[in-house]
C-alpha cells in the first residue's frame, strides 16, 4: 500500500467527516449560506398561539425550556419565548 | 548622509507605542459592548466606533497646547449617542440587531461633520456639531426659559451672543430604510460625495444623500431558485477616485468589479478577479476559508486588498487572473481548521487597512495578536494588544508563535492561543502612523515610536 502524505487541511477534513459522516451531502446550495440569510429568523405565530390556546382551554400549553433558544418541533412559542423588545440601552464604557 | 540606519536604507521598520486604552476592564463582557466597527475620519482628527448594543463614540484627537505638551496625539471622548435600537420586523418574524456593522464618514463640507452607520437593515445619516454659543437677552423670556410677563416687556432689546461651555449635539439627519431584504454588510461613500452603496448578501443598493425614500438596485446575485443559490455579497466599496467603478467580493473568494457607466444593473462585471485554486488541494474547508471577509481599495486606487480566513491578498487592478502579493496572517491554523469549523471559528470576518502611503497593510488574528505587512521589504510583525502592554509611551514587543515542536521562551504555542480574544476590526490614521485596535470590549491606540 503506498503511503500517501495528507497535505493539513485534507487531514482536518478527515477528521472532520469522521465525526460528521454526513456533512456536506444535502443537494441544493449549502448549509453554511443558508444558515447566514436566515440570521435572525424567529417564529412566533399569533394565530398559531390563539388556535393552540382555544383548544386547550384552561390548560397552560407547553413552554420551552428556559435555556432553549431554538423553538422546534410542537411547541407553540408564546409570547414569553419572544426575546424581549430590550430597554434603550446606557452609555458606552468606551465613553466614560 | 548615505547609509544612514541599521539596514543600510535608512529605511527602518516602525516600532508601535501604547498610546492609550478605552473600555472597562470587566472580566465578563457585556454583549452590547462589543466593538463591531472603527474608523478613522478623513483628516485622522476623529476617530469613530461602533458597537453591538447600537452605540457610536466618537473621539477626537487632542490638539498639542502649552500647557499640555505630552498630550498631543491624545484621543478623547467628542460625542456619543445610540445609533440602532433592536427592532422586530413581525411581519417576517425577524429579529434585527442594532448592531453596528459599519460606519463611514462623509467629508467635511462645513462646520459639522456627518457620518453614515449602518445596522443589518438601516442606514443612518448622523450629523455631529458643536455649539460653543449662547443666545442670551430674548425679549419674550427669561434667562431659564419662562415666558415673560406681557407688560413686563417695556423696551425691545436684540439678544447677544454669549460664550458657553462646548457641546457637541448628534442628531440623525437622514434614514435610509426598507431596501434591504438581506443583512447589510457594507456601507460605501462615493467620491462624488453624493451618493454611496450599501451592499447586503444578495444585493447592492446606490442612494443619494439627499433622498430616503428611493434607491437603484445595481447589483442583484439573487437566484430564481433558492435551491441554486452558491454563492453571497460579502464586501463592496467604490474606488477612491472614479466614481462610477466599485467593487464586490464573494464568499467563494473571487472580486467582481463594475463599471456603472456602462449598464444601469451590473449584473455583468467589467473584471473579474480570482486566484486559480489547485483542484487536487481542494478540501470540505477550501470554499470556506476563501471566503473573503473584506475588501479594501489603496488609497492611489491601483490596488485593492482583500482578507480571507488565513491571508491577505493584495490586487493589481490591471490583473485579475492573480494577486501581486500573498501574506500569511496565521497559517499555522491549516492544521486546526476542523476545531475552528466546529467552535465557528473559521467564520470570522477579519478586516484589514492600508497605511496612509499604502506601504504598510494590518489586520488582525486570534489571542489579540494583530498583524503589519510592510510591501516593500516584506518585513511582518506580530503584535499584540493587552492591558500588560499598556504602559504610556511602552513600546511594542513583537510576538511570535511556536509552530514546530520545541517553544523558544516568550513564544506561544498554537494550543494556548485564546480564539475568543479576536481583533476583527482595526484602522490606520489616513496620514500618521497611529493605529486604532478593536479588542473585543476595549479600543487601542498606539503611535509611532518617535525618537
Amino acid at each position: 500500500m503506498e503511503d500517501k502524505v495528507l497535505s493539513p487541511e485534507k487531514a482536518e477534513e478527515a477528521k472532520l467527516k469522521a465525526r460528521y459522516p454526513h456533512l456536506g451531502q444535502k443537494p441544493g446550495g449549502s448549509d453554511f449560506l443558508r444558515k447566514r440569510l436566515q440570521k435572525g429568523q424567529k417564529y412566533f405565530d399569533s394565530g398559531d398561539y390563539n388556535m393552540a390556546k382555544a383548544k386547550m382551554k384552561n390548560k397552560q400549553l407547553p413552554t420551552a425550556a428556559p435555556d432553549k433558544t431554538e423553538v422546534t418541533g410542537d411547541h407553540i412559542p408564546t409570547p414569553q419565548d419572544l426575546p424581549q423588545r430590550k430597554p434603550s440601552l446606557v452609555a458606552s464604557k468606551l465613553a466614560g | 548622509l548615505a547609509g544612514a540606519g541599521g539596514d543600510g536604507g535608512g529605511n527602518n521598520e516602525v516600532q508601535w507605542c501604547f498610546l492609550q486604552v478605552k473600555g472597562a476592564i470587566d472580566e465578563d463582557v457585556a454583549e452590547a459592548d462589543i466593538i463591531s466597527t472603527v474608523e478613522f475620519n478623513y483628516t485622522g482628527d476623529l476617530l469613530a466606533t461602533g458597537d453591538k448594543g447600537g452605540r457610536v463614540v466618537i473621539f477626537q484627537r487632542e490638539q498639542e497646547t502649552k500647557s499640555r505638551p505630552l498630550c498631543r496625539g491624545e484621543y478623547n471622548v467628542y460625542s456619543t449617542f445610540q445609533s440602532h435600537e433592536p427592532e422586530f420586523d413581525y411581519l417576517k418574524s425577524l429579529e434585527i440587531e442594532e448592531k453596528i456593522n459599519k460606519i463611514r464618514w462623509l467629508p467635511q463640507q462645513n462646520a459639522a461633520h456627518f457620518l453614515l452607520s449602518t445596522n443589518d437593515k438601516t442606514i443612518k445619516l448622523w450629523k455631529i456639531s458643536e455649539r460653543d454659543k449662547r443666545a442670551e437677552g430674548y425679549n419674550l423670556k427669561d434667562e431659564d426659559g419662562r415666558l415673560r410677563e406681557p407688560f413686563r416687556v417695556t423696551e425691545l432689546r436684540v439678544p447677544t451672543l454669549k460664550p458657553m461651555d462646548l457641546m457637541v449635539e448628534a442628531s440623525p439627519r437622514r434614514t435610509f430604510a426598507n431596501a434591504h431584504t438581506y443583512h447589510i454588510n457594507s456601507i460605501s461613500v462615493n467620491s462624488d460625495y453624493a451618493t454611496y452603496l450599501s451592499a447586503d448578501d444578495l444585493r447592492i443598493n446606490l442612494w443619494h444623500l439627499e433622498v430616503t425614500n428611493r434607491s437603484f438596485n445595481i447589483v442583484d446575485i439573487k437566484p430564481a431558485n433558492m435551491e441554486e443559490l452558491t454563492e453571497v455579497i460579502t464586501a463592496a466599496e467604490f474606488h477612491p477616485h472614479h466614481c462610477n467603478v466599485f467593487v464586490y467580493s464573494s464568499s467563494k473568494g473571487t472580486i467582481r468589479l463594475c463599471d456603472m457607466r456602462s449598464a444601469a444593473l451590473c449584473d455583468q462585471h467589467s473584471k473579474f478577479f480570482e486566484e486559480p485554486e489547485d483542484p487536487s488541494s481542494r478540501s470540505f474547508f477550501s470554499e470556506i476559508i476563501s471566503s473573503i471577509s473584506d475588501v479594501k481599495f489603496s488609497h492611489s486606487g491601483r490596488y485593492m486588498m482583500t482578507r480571507d480566513y488565513l491571508s491577505v491578498k493584495v490586487w493589481d487592478l490591471n490583473m485579475e487572473n492573480k494577486p501581486v502579493e500573498t501574506y500569511q496572517v496565521h497559517e499555522y491554523l491549516r492544521s486546526k481548521l476542523c476545531s475552528l469549523y466546529e467552535n465557528d471559528c473559521i467564520f470570522d470576518k477579519f478586516e484589514c487597512c492600508w497605511n496612509g502611503s499604502d506601504s504598510t497593510i494590518m489586520t488582525g488574528s486570534y489571542n489579540n495578536f494583530f498583524r503589519t505587512f510592510e510591501r516593500g521589504s516584506r518585513r511582518d510583525a506580530t503584535l499584540e494588544a493587552s492591558r500588560e502592554s499598556s504602559k504610556p509611551r511602552a513600546v511594542l514587543k513583537p510576538r511570535k508563535v511556536c509552530t514546530s515542536g520545541k517553544r523558544k521562551k516568550d513564544e506561544i504555542t498554537v494550543d494556548s492561543l485564546d480564539f475568543n480574544k479576536k481583533i476583527l476590526h482595526t484602522a490606520w490614521h489616513p496620514m500618521e502612523n497611529i493605529i486604532a485596535v478593536a479588542a473585543t470590549n476595549n479600543l487601542y491606540l498606539f503611535q509611532e515610536k518617535v525618537n
